[in-house]
């Protein structure tokens, strides 16, 4: 059992599941990640996963968009080729906000799809890293690492306990490459 | 998430200090208009002053009506636990549409309001008063059209308002779906016909106070003015609810939904405004920049605080998530609109009304405050009439889980 990389618990049920969740806790068994086809409600708070930062992200693409439509315009208009549009001054403010608020938007939409990617590991052309197909199908499924979590039996005891009607020991930690 | 054992036949005791405040604020408001009309200088700005803040009263009200029919057609069940305090103020709406009844009445009976089109030769070519646009639109601009749209549109308004509110006690009594259903047919109804009457019925109550100006977004801005006013009022009533030991189920899940509320249609509103402002200022064409010509000329000031106190306040406070949760953050931040809106009816009225004359005195403020107790004394007083929960609301049970 030397190399066994990951135990995954794979449930029929997202209550069953939750169950052994609070099984393996109460027995200070710490879970890896836990994989679901749909999202469940609570179970952030459950794990402990921490508050996606995304909304930070998001924040500081949208004021690049911002800061880089304004420099732009201002040198487009008031400095390289001023033109007198209406008798108004050559950086007339209240005219960019439109084309101002369409990048911030922009660079906002496309700095999160790309942190997205980044952060999830996933990109177009790239096999996803799954570490059970069924998680994507009809299965909900609980990793724990093997090397962190030696007691191998009380673990598969307490997944079968809570309802588990499958555990599997992964030698690599994702089977979707091949 | 889980059981719970709220007491659903708790009502809200309207004594004591919150009773107190709102009479002490009413008689203040007495006091500011009897020292208004004691002299003839301070008329028109009294009269303006009532019109601001008797529209206001109507439009959050009209506004409680909005939120409940918003609820009823999106089936919405994150709100079913808090609807008693819109339904409060959609009950509050007849005695709203009375009182804005009255004061554009005594307006323009006395020539304090809406002088601009109601004055006599403007539509009669041989006198010297004679105005041909004011001539133009007097179809549509005369006395008794105006006066039988405003009491049509606000009568329309505090049928549906008061139905909703009926329906939900009838609820209360008998149970079932029934009156779920029927409120959300007067829903559908009443959208429709709020949708298309409300721009009416702002260009007739403030725009036409300068007659010549006209500005197609102007229906919209007021819609946005009204409803995000609105929710913060609702927010602040909750609040304070939940702060004197009322309504244990509301949780900040349900503050962080009003939150989003209030942020989105904080930036809806300057969405609207900018629309308005950029067309006129790009187009430059004189008959309508004349409106931002006398806001910018003599109402500078006001015109920027506009912007801060409703776009930059609360956006930057309520862009965090925790700021939406929080009551205290979310508290002030509605107060800020609250006032931030009042700011905003008053660069509408003032430059067209009394022009170079406006103040920011007792009048204003004392005016303010008695509309303030008035809305808070009925609504409050409508509120301690049933228990502080709708408890047949077919969502109850999502509304009281609400986990964001």
């Amino acid at each position: 059992m030397g190399n066994i990389k990951y135990i995954l618990g794979s449930f029929g049920d997202p209550d069953e599941m939750m169950h052994g969740i609070e099984k393996l806790q109460e027995n200070n068994i710490k879970i890896h990640d836990v994989y679901t086809p749909m999202p469940i409600h609570g179970i952030e708070a459950k794990l402990g996963v921490k508050r996606s930062r995304l909304d930070i992200a998001a924040f500081f693409f949208g004021i690049t968009g911002t800061i880089t439509m304004l420099s732009f315009v201002y040198y487009a208009a008031a400095v390289d080729w001023p033109i007198n549009i209406g008798g108004k001054p050559h950086f007339a403010l209240p005219d960019f906000i439109p084309i101002t608020f369409e990048l911030t938007i922009l660079f906002c939409a496309f700095g999160l799809v790309g942190s997205y990617y980044a952060s999830s590991h996933m990109f177009p052309g790239r096999a996803p890293r799954v570490m059970d197909l069924r998680a994507t199908d009809d299965r909900f499924v609980i990793a724990i690492d093997a090397a962190q979590n030696p007691e191998h039996s009380k673990i598969d005891n307490l997944l079968k306990e809570a309802g588990a009607l499958e555990i599997k020991y992964n030698e690599r930690k994702y089977v979707s490459y091949e | 998430m889980g059981t719970h054992n709220y007491n659903f036949t708790e009502q809200f005791e309207f004594t004591g200090k919150p009773k107190m405040l709102s009479i002490i604020g009413i008689v203040i408001g007495l006091a500011a208009i009897g020292y208004g009309l004691s002299d003839h200088e301070l008329h028109e700005r009294t009269f303006a002053n009532l019109l601001l803040m008797a529209y206001y009263f109507a439009f959050v009200c009209m506004s409680g009506a909005f939120f409940l029919a918003l609820q009823y057609v999106a089936q919405a069940g994150w709100s079913a636990s808090i609807l008693r305090v819109p339904q409060a103020m959609a009950r509050t709406l007849p005695l709203a549409a009375v009182v804005l009844v009255l004061v554009i009445g005594a307006g323009l009976y006395s020539h304090n309001l809406y002088h601009h089109w109601n004055a006599p030769g403007l539509t009669d070519p041989s006198s010297e008063h004679y105005d041909k646009l004011i001539a133009g639109k007097s179809d549509f601009l005369n006395v008794p059209f105006f006066m039988f749209r405003e009491v049509l549109f606000l009568a329309i308004y505090s049928f549906f308002a008061v139905m909703f509110a009926k329906n939900s006690v009838n609820e209360d009594l008998e149970g079932g779906l029934n009156y779920y259903n029927k409120n959300f047919k007067y829903a559908v109804v009443f959208l429709a016909l709020y949708g298309f009457t409300t721009p009416i019925f702002a260009f007739d109550t403030i725009m036409s106070i300068e007659a010549h100006w006209f500005s197609t977004m102007f229906g919209w801005y007021n819609f946005a003015s009204m409803w995000v006013s609105c929710l913060a009022t609702i927010a602040v009533i909750l609040i304070l609810l939940k702060k004197s030991g009322y309504m244990p189920w509301l949780n900040n899940s349900h503050l962080h939904n009003l939150g989003q509320f209030i942020f989105g249609f904080s930036i809806f509103w300057t969405y609207t405004w900018f629309c308005q402002f950029l067309l006129i200022y790009y187009a430059n064409m004189p008959e309508e920049t004349v409106y931002f010509y006398k806001r910018l000329e003599y109402y500078k000031f006001w015109f920027y605080l506009n912007l801060l106190l409703n776009f930059l306040a609360p956006v930057f406070l309520l862009m965090d998530r925790d700021n939406k949760r929080s009551e205290n953050v979310l508290l002030i931040v509605s107060i800020i609109i609250i006032c931030g809106h009042w700011v905003d009816l008053y660069q509408m009225i003032m430059p067209g009304s009394v022009e170079s004359h406006n103040g920011f005195g007792f009048i204003e403020v004392g005016i303010a405050a008695g509309f303030v107790g008035l809305f808070t004394f009925a609504v409050l007083s409508a509120l301690s009439k049933q228990p502080l929960i709708a408890k047949n609301h077919p969502f109850l049970e999502e509304s009281l889980n609400h986990h964001l």
